[in-house]
């Protein structure tokens, strides 16, 4: 088996997997019965808090690749980053249908009026053109300016993070935690282009 | 315990109280055998004793001081008067929510901040003995037993909505007794304008206050004619038992046309006064939480429309009442109120 089969045919099935998990999961929880008193709300919690994770998943990847010097990894952050969205779709969805049946006129009222669901509805903005350009015409056709546009993965992040921190009451680490991550992850990537910058520019005598 | 004991004593000299009044957990004996034996200890012999029962040596058990000890939630409560404010009387649209999801969805934050983290969390919280001080603009200020605070009154049973701010509700069947009664026996002053309550801290008991959530203690208030208003109840139990933990044993506040932040759990602390209480949700975010927060499905809140509501177990939300659907008896209170402004 070569590294290519190996990635394509063995690890590549259980990432799609693992990534389906917690889908399977809130199925099973459905099924069981472990979906507490209010299954709406639990549901649309459920799936904002894989839409997060995998979002922050996927923004690890290319540090992750540098730290480790394991190129391959690579390969999965697409993969990663369309399951990200994906669950920010499923996590949309519930609240369009499960928990406002289609009522437009209160969900643009959320829209405008409240502002957790506004930094929400921005994170889902940026990441849909990403989502939609994330196919090898578009990385072609695009050139230099999908790497450009496809910066907008960290405004998701941090709209992302923040729509958490805001839709908690009180003080809460929970949110934190998430944002910390996320600090960490582009801090990196500051760091790293703080010292590309330098090198280009040798430090005048 | 000075002042404690001296109440106990009064309350036994008096006459003419009717034993249906009492709450089983009074029942008989004085003696705490929680008190005078350490937890784990104490435990192994109520499991010794649950197996001694099992060989059929039931008899020993009955006969042992353990009556106080093992009144816990899921208890049930004797003699309950029956209120106008019945399941019937709510009628078809508002049918009593499942007991279980009264039990399983809460929020009480000291604690978790989940919804289900109340009842995983608060299995060994110990409610007995409970002590409440009564305070400030008050004729007989003192501390007081959960026993002997409820044993001069009848239980009422009283079925209620409760709508959360959150935009989420329920219909509860609360069993409890009104506060202005518990209130006048303590004699407010004209210097009662106000009530103010606090809940338990406990840090080894409630992982919640270990973290800075909310201002410890949770701190609520209400005016004095909200507090002696009919309807404002002093909770001790639901759907026939004693207040299970989750729910604020062994007793809370109960103020239906209000949201249930407004309704304090486990209280230990009830302080008549002059000026307006301090409020932990009104400090954590004055823009969203009012020292008012009556339900109004016209004035919105930062985070939630509150035009709806979702009925726990339903799937279209319905629309919020006014006042909660409680207009008729506290609409009164507020007259002449910009209720837009003072929320």
């Amino acid at each position: 088996m070569t590294p290519d089969t190996r990635i394509r045919w063995v690890a590549k099935p259980i990432v799609w997997l693992l990534c389906l998990a917690p889908l399977g999961w809130l199925g099973w929880l459905f099924y069981s019965g472990g979906t507490g008193a209010n299954p709406i709300e639990f549901t649309n919690r459920f799936l904002g808090d894989w839409a997060l994770r995998l979002l922050l998943i996927a923004l690890a990847v290319t540090p992750l690749r540098a730290l480790t010097g394991i190129n391959q990894l690579q390969r999965f952050r697409r993969l990663l980053g369309l399951f990200a969205f994906f669950y920010v779709v499923l996590h949309v969805t519930s609240y369009v249908v499960l928990d406002n049946f289609f009522d437009w006129k209160t969900i643009w009222e959320d829209i405008i009026k409240r502002w957790y669901i506004t930094v929400g509805m921005a994170g889902l903005l940026a990441l849909t053109p990403l989502s939609v350009t994330s196919t090898q015409g578009w990385i072609k056709r695009l050139g230099k300016n999908w790497v450009k546009l496809h910066r907008f993965v960290y405004f998701a992040g941090a709209a992302g993070c923040l729509h958490f921190f805001m839709m908690r009451k009180g003080f809460q680490y929970e949110p934190l935690v998430y944002a910390g991550i996320l600090a960490v992850l582009l801090g990196w990537r500051v760091a790293q282009w703080m010292k590309k910058k330098r090198a280009r520019r040798p430090a005048a005598a | 315990m000075t002042p404690l004991s001296d109440t106990r004593r009064r309350h036994k000299r008096t006459e003419g109280w009717d034993h249906d009044m009492l709450i089983r957990i009074a029942k008989a004996s004085d003696v705490k055998s929680s008190e005078i034996t350490p937890r784990p200890l104490f435990e192994s012999r109520r499991r010794f004793i649950r197996g001694a029962a099992t060989i059929g040596a039931g008899a020993i058990a009955a006969s042992l001081p353990f009556d106080r000890a093992m009144a816990k939630q899921g208890d049930k409560l004797s003699g309950l008067a029956k209120t106008k404010w019945t399941a019937e009387a709510l009628g078809e649209a508002d049918k009593p929510t499942p007991y279980d999801s009264v039990t399983s969805y809460n929020n009480f934050y000291e604690f978790g901040t989940g919804k289900s983290d109340p009842k995983e969390n608060s299995g060994n919280f110990k409610t007995d003995p409970w002590t409440i001080s009564v305070e400030g603009a008050v004729e007989k200020p003192g501390e007081i037993s959960f026993e002997d605070l409820t044993k001069p009154h009848k239980l009422e049973e009283r079925v209620y909505r409760m709508r959360c701010v959150e935009a989420w509700s329920m219909v509860i069947p609360w069993v409890g007794i009104p506060l202005g009664d518990v209130l006048k026996r303590f004699g407010p002053t004209s210097k009662a304008k106000y009530v103010y309550f606090e809940t338990l801290v406990d840090t080894e008991q409630m992982p919640g206050v270990r973290r800075p959530v909310l201002q410890w203690p949770y701190k609520e208030g209400l005016r004095i004619d909200e507090a002696m208003n009919p309807l404002t109840l002093l909770g001790v139990g639901l759907y026939g038992e004693v207040m299970p933990n989750q729910n604020g044993a062994p007793v809370r506040l109960v103020v239906p046309w209000k949201y249930g932040f407004k309704s304090i759990k486990s209280i230990v602390k009830i302080k008549l006064q002059e000026e307006t209480p301090p409020t932990s949700w009104s400090a954590a975010a004055p823009r969203e939480y009012g020292v008012y927060s009556n339900v109004n499905p016209k004035v919105s809140h930062p985070r939630w429309s509150q035009a709806k509501e979702r009925r726990i177990g339903e799937f279209f939300k319905r629309p919020t009442l006014m006042f909660n659907g409680y207009e008729e008896e506290v609409a009164s209170m507020y007259t002449g109120m910009d209720l837009k402004k003072l929320f």
